[in-house]
């Protein structure tokens, strides 16, 4: 029973029938708003007793052909006319929606006030850990011990293989690069030095660092802006849960923990993957390089490697809360917060990996 | 006279992880119905819904919405098909990282046809027609009220001018005012257009104003459909508890 909406042009007279609904006009549209256009202003008549439907789509498109105002002769049955009176009374100015338009100083900025903003926050979620602490000493029945323990074991346990996996490829690879150049020095034992210090010291914390700020800091994020945005949040407030003690401290302190054992492992296996290629490439037996090992490593530099851990974890499940509870109750803030939350968690490893290499440069390096 | 069918659920059985919801379910709503569905909740009331959307694929027996089956491979048919339906979900479901301008711009931005005036004036009259102010359009969804998302999400529904309207319960949680309102506004729009409207609802009011028809979901199928006046006489238990002293209003 669909008609195709049509439109007969007589002289001083249009007379438009069938069925004017979107659905209907869509195949058809450019034609349709060329005829109309043809014959707009000049034509005083137009008759719809013969249009069947007549929806608010094709509402707008008549009256703007009209230039928002009625046609002197004007035949219309009420129904369409009703539908059409509901177009024109529609304010003559529909506000534009603006769309400020952002010079760069102000760009610039406003992300300096929001990097202002994000450290205020971190430094205040800090304080509120605090006190949350002081509570929780007062107070030990309240220790989240069942939250936390699922944390470690989320953030720590369950990393387990992935970062085994990565630590045991890089491994191996800087081994084997290492063992190509120390050979043409006829330095092979050097690689025990090498190998030792660059993975205990700086690769082991950082690699396991960047690991662990993608899988657990990310998931931290979408967890916390997830119950934001379902208000869930809200409901551990009215229950008179503490939020910050039973979502945010036990996150922060499970990462803590767990960092420095993922730090000592990820560095165990990606030794033991040095050691296999220095094996082969080499024909470094392994009871030498573990023999070698803590005179060329002194212990200071595992020290630092877990110190580093320590507070690697810290610093990532500080960022990774402040995003999560920062999220707006929409998609898109989500999406964007979680992206923010990983990308700084990294840089803010890497500086204080920086700062770390700085305060320690006279401690844990061998005397030759 | 019969007139066409809009929607045709044939044997539909449905069940989740084991536990059947809709067994042996067959319904027919012709052209210009206004149908309200009515169930105990938890009774598959959305369930049966998200079947005729094509949302969830029944377990069994068929679906036919404007005499296409939603089994139909054809992918444009598919698409022009969806483009005659608008529905209204129950917590609304507004894209939570849109204003509620662009909510409803956002189907008929999808279209690639209109121009942005046209594309304004309409969103403008979808939301005079569900009684909010033009300024409500700057508003995100988590800044509007639970009763204001149910009436963008009905602006919304309506953007693309559907033959066939789908509500899930459009009225709880609005104000008697506003209902009384959404009951005169889908009239009209119903005489104007000739729409199909299945709806859920558990509001008498909105029930007597609007139904043509009845339909009643209770023990895992439609137990009852027909005009109004003729379900109320059903001898079922649901039926004569939900109406109840009531059944006079509603005639
Ligand atoms: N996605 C789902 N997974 C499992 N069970 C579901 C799902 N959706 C609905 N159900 C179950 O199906 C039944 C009907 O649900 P629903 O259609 O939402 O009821 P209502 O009539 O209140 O709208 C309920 O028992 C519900 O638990
Ligand atoms: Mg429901």
């Amino acid at each position: 029973m669909s008609q195709s909406p049509r439109l007969l042009v007589e002289p001083g007279r249009v007379v438009l029938s069938g069925c004017w609904t979107l659905a209907e006009m869509l195949p058809q549209l450019p034609a349709l708003q060329a005829d109309l256009a043809a014959c707009s202003s000049s034509i005083e008549h137009w008759d719809l007793s013969a249009v069947t439907r007549l929806d608010s789509a094709a509402a707008v498109l008549l009256w703007r052909t009209w230039g928002a105002s009625w046609p002197p002769g004007l035949v219309a049955d009420d129904l369409h006319r009703q539908v059409l009176l509901r177009v024109a009374e529609l304010p003559r100015d529909i506000p534009e929606q603006a769309r400020p338009r952002v010079r760069f100083p102000e760009w610039v900025g406003a992300l300096l006030f929001k990097a202002l903003g994000n450290l205020r926050g971190m430094i205040a979620l800090f304080g509120q850990l605090l006190l949350d602490v002081g509570y929780l000493v007062r107070h030990p029945q309240d220790v989240p011990w069942k939250e936390f323990t699922a944390n470690v074991y989320k953030s720590g346990a369950q990393a387990l293989a992935v970062t085994a996996l990565v630590g045991f490829l890089i491994g191996v690879t800087i081994s084997y690069l290492s063992a190509l150049q120390l050979k043409s020095f006829g330095a092979d034992l050097f690689i025990v030095n090498i190998l030792g210090i660059s993975i205990i010291r700086e690769l082991g914390p950082v690699l396991v660092a960047v690991l662990v700020a993608g899988r657990s800091g990310s998931a931290m994020t979408a967890q916390i802006g997830v119950m934001r945005v379902t208000e869930e949040i809200d409901v551990l407030s009215t229950m008179g849960i503490s939020r910050s003690i039973r979502v945010v401290l036990p996150k922060i302190f499970g990462l803590t923990v767990a960092m420095p054992l993922l730090v000592l492992w990820t560095s165990a296996v990606a030794l033991f993957g040095g050691m296999l290629a220095a094996l082969l490439q080499l024909d470094l037996s392994l009871i030498y390089f573990l023999d070698n090992l803590p005179r060329a490593v002194p212990v200071a530099n595992l020290v630092i490697g877990l110190s580093k851990g320590v507070v690697f974890g810290f610093v990532i499940a500080v960022v990774a809360c402040h995003f999560g509870l920062h999220v707006k109750p929409n998609t898109e803030s989500l999406s964007a917060n979680t992206t923010s939350a990983v990308v700084t968690a990294i840089t803010t490893v890497i500086l204080f990996d920086a700062i770390f290499a700085v305060f320690t440069r006279h401690v844990g390096v061998p005397q030759l | 006279m019969t007139r066409p069918a809009v929607i045709e659920l044939n044997g539909v059985g449905a069940s989740f992880r084991g536990r059947t919801v809709h067994r042996d379910l067959s319904l027919r709503v012709e052209e210009g119905q206004i149908v309200g569905l009515l169930g105990g909740s938890g009774s598959g009331k959305t369930t049966l819904l998200r079947e005729i959307l094509g949302l969830l694929k029944p377990d069994s027996g068929s679906v036919r919405l404007f005499g296409v089956d939603l089994n139909e491979p054809d992918v444009r048919m598919q698409r022009n098909l969806r483009r005659r339906l608008g529905m209204l979900f129950q917590h609304g479901a507004l894209f939570s990282a849109l204003s509620v301008f662009d909510n409803i711009a956002f189907p008929l931005r999808e279209l690639r046809c209109l121009d942005a005036d046209w594309i304004r004036r309409l969103v403008h009259l979808k939301l005079a027609m569900v009684g909010l102010e033009p300024n409500h359009g700057k508003l995100m969804p988590a800044e509007l009220s639970g009763g204001m998302v149910k009436r963008v999400a009905l602006a919304r529904a309506l953007a693309l001018e559907p033959e066939l309207l789908l509500l899930d319960e459009p009225t709880a949680g609005l104000d008697p005012d506003r209902s009384q309102n959404f009951v005169e506004l889908v009239g009209d729009l119903q005489r104007e257009l000739g729409l199909t409207v299945v709806m859920v609802t558990h509001d008498l009011n909105t029930l007597a104003g609007l139904a043509t028809h009845v339909a009643v979901l209770a023990d895992q199928h439609i137990i009852a459909f027909g005009p109004k006046a003729e379900v109320m006489t059903v001898d079922h238990p649901f039926v004569t508890g939900f109406f109840g002293a009531d059944r006079r209003k509603l005639l």
